[in-house]
């Protein structure tokens, strides 16, 4: 039996195409792709995004716990700030936290600093990929302390949706915000919403009941991600549809959003024995004068990594998939010097586009390459990333 | 009369025609299934097709899929400007959208495929 988000009932009653992922019954789409693909770059795409994980972690030493776990460094975050992060365990046992062993990269999530507690105490919230949510919660609490952190998966009691595109904040004439926001929040919250920076939280309310709201998505374009608790969520969604430019969007569109935007999708971009540093995610393990469960092993990857993440751009329509060899043809030889991780048709460049882990050698734009896409061999050039970047 | 189009359970349709040949697509429902259509892969005129064998490919924005030969025969032509129009099968995939025309083997291998009703009855209509 397939999980169900509080939005199920909707999407289906809407021509929400369901598909079974990661154990969650979702809609890839609702009308096309490319639709609704175009219409998050334009207006507002509004996402179901329910099957991520969410944590709730409190207590006085959640700081200091989540420290000694994460990639990141979380000490120095400030209130109503969040960073992307992996979580990384080691050999996979799930056992006691070890810094030396083989390290296996669990997920890829997003850590965010809320307000203190009443009694003083801190809070924290997490976002794991749904996939792989079990095994992540599993390994975290068997990380816990004894006392001083209050673990609690919240993805089941929560919803979680995501508000995106170049009108989530747009303005009338008289530069009055009038965005889909404004459907469900007073014009003070609002503003604090837009004065959010990247990466920035606001805990709030709707309904009547706590929501927490994120200036950061999965698109390339600017927007939100709010927590909404399960009840509340359909009245929430159905108020961001009042507004005109709002188009209900699939997991089909999020998927080509992120990657012309060359966001990381684990499974793809990175597993569980990624060298972070070659899949381009060095930012998010700090590694220098501190440990977290399998840090030697990173640090050892690191050494030894020769390889890079670049884009890769086609002439044809035609995509490359994850998988698919790389190869560079000269002087009438030819070697494969690399792997398509993910691929796709791009509705913005009408072309395909594919993220790919090369040889540093063949890794400056420019560079003329190869893919065998099914046997067939499609030129293909690197050029740098992001292959969309929203105009500012 | 319009002439009657056979189905395979893969949703390539093939219609006789009078000349003998006959011409193969891909079903409206097939069609909707794949949105966002954005590649085809035709084969050459000239090659020869096998009944229930891969005679192209057709991608989607999320997946690729094999055209599968509802007869055996050599291909006598083929829609080129098919792959640069995809938007026809869309509106009208039994005609302009057609995809290639071959001259059979052995025509009676369209006994085998399904009729109009099995067909809608398979998709559920």
């Amino acid at each position: 039996m397939l999980q169900q988000t509080p939005l199920y009932d909707w999407h289906t009653q809407n021509h929400g195409r369901m598909v079974d992922f990661a154990g969650w019954s979702m809609p890839v789409q609702y009308s096309s792709i490319v639709s609704e693909h175009l219409g998050t770059r334009e207006g507002v795409g509004l996402f179901d995004v329910s099957h991520m994980g969410r944590i709730s972690i409190k207590g006085d030493r959640a700081a200091d716990w989540l420290e000694s776990i994460l990639t990141r460094q979380v000490r120095d975050l400030s209130v109503g700030r969040s960073r992307y992060t992996l979580i990384t365990g080691v050999d996979s046992t799930h056992g006691a936290v070890q810094l030396s062993g083989d390290p296996v990269i669990l997920d890829d999530a997003i850590v965010a600093r809320l307000g203190n507690l009443e009694d003083g105490g801190q809070r924290f919230s997490l976002v794991v990929n749904a996939s792989n949510r079990p095994r992540v919660v599993r390994w975290l609490k068997a990380c816990l302390p004894q006392e001083g952190v209050i673990f609690h998966d919240i993805t089941e009691e929560t919803a979680m949706i995501a508000v995106q595109g170049p009108q989530v904040f747009g303005c009338d004439q008289e530069g009055i915000l009038e965005g889909p926001l404004a459907t469900i929040f007073s014009p003070t919250i609002l503003g604090k919403i837009a004065a959010l920076k990247n990466y920035g939280a606001l805990d709030t309310e709707f309904d009547g009941k706590p929501v927490l709201v994120s200036r950061s998505g999965y698109t390339g374009e600017d927007g939100v991600e709010i927590i909404v608790s399960s009840a509340s969520a359909v009245m929430l969604w159905e108020r961001l549809l009042e507004h005109s430019l709002t188009k209900p969007c699939g997991l089909g569109s999020r998927d080509t959003l992120r990657l012309e935007a060359a966001m990381p999708l684990y499974g793809h971009e990175l597993c569980e024995t990624t060298d972070p540093f070659s899949a381009g995610l060095g930012f998010a393990v700090n590694i220098d004068g501190r440990d977290f469960p399998g840090s030697d092993g990173i640090r050892a990857r690191r050494t030894t990594g020769n390889r890079c993440r670049v884009g890769l751009v086609f002439d044809s329509r035609r995509a490359a998939r994850s998988g698919d060899q790389v190869v560079l043809s000269q002087d009438g030889t030819e070697s494969v010097c690399g792997e398509i991780t993910s691929g796709s048709f791009s509705p913005t460049s009408e072309r395909g586009i594919a993220l790919a882990v090369v040889d540093r050698a063949v890794s400056k734009p420019g560079q003329e390459l190869e893919v065998l896409v099914r046997g067939v061999r499609l030129p293909a050039k690197v050029v740098s990333l992001p292959f969309y970047r929203r105009p500012q | 009369m319009e002439k009657s189009r056979r189905y395979a359970k893969s949703h390539e349709w093939a219609r006789l025609e009078d000349d003998g040949s006959v011409t193969i697509g891909i079903s409206a429902y097939a069609v909707e299934a794949l949105t966002d259509l954005v590649f085809m892969q035709l084969p050459d005129v000239g090659s020869t097709v096998t009944a229930g064998e891969s005679f192209g490919e057709i991608e989607s924005v999320k997946a690729v899929s094999d055209l599968y030969a509802p007869i055996s025969g050599k291909v006598i032509s083929v829609n080129a400007e098919l792959p640069s129009q995809l938007e026809t099968l869309n509106n009208d995939p039994y005609d302009s959208g057609w995809i290639i025309s071959v001259q059979p083997v052995a025509v009676e291998q369209l006994d085998a495929l399904f009729d109009q009703e099995a067909y809608d009855k398979l998709i559920g209509g």
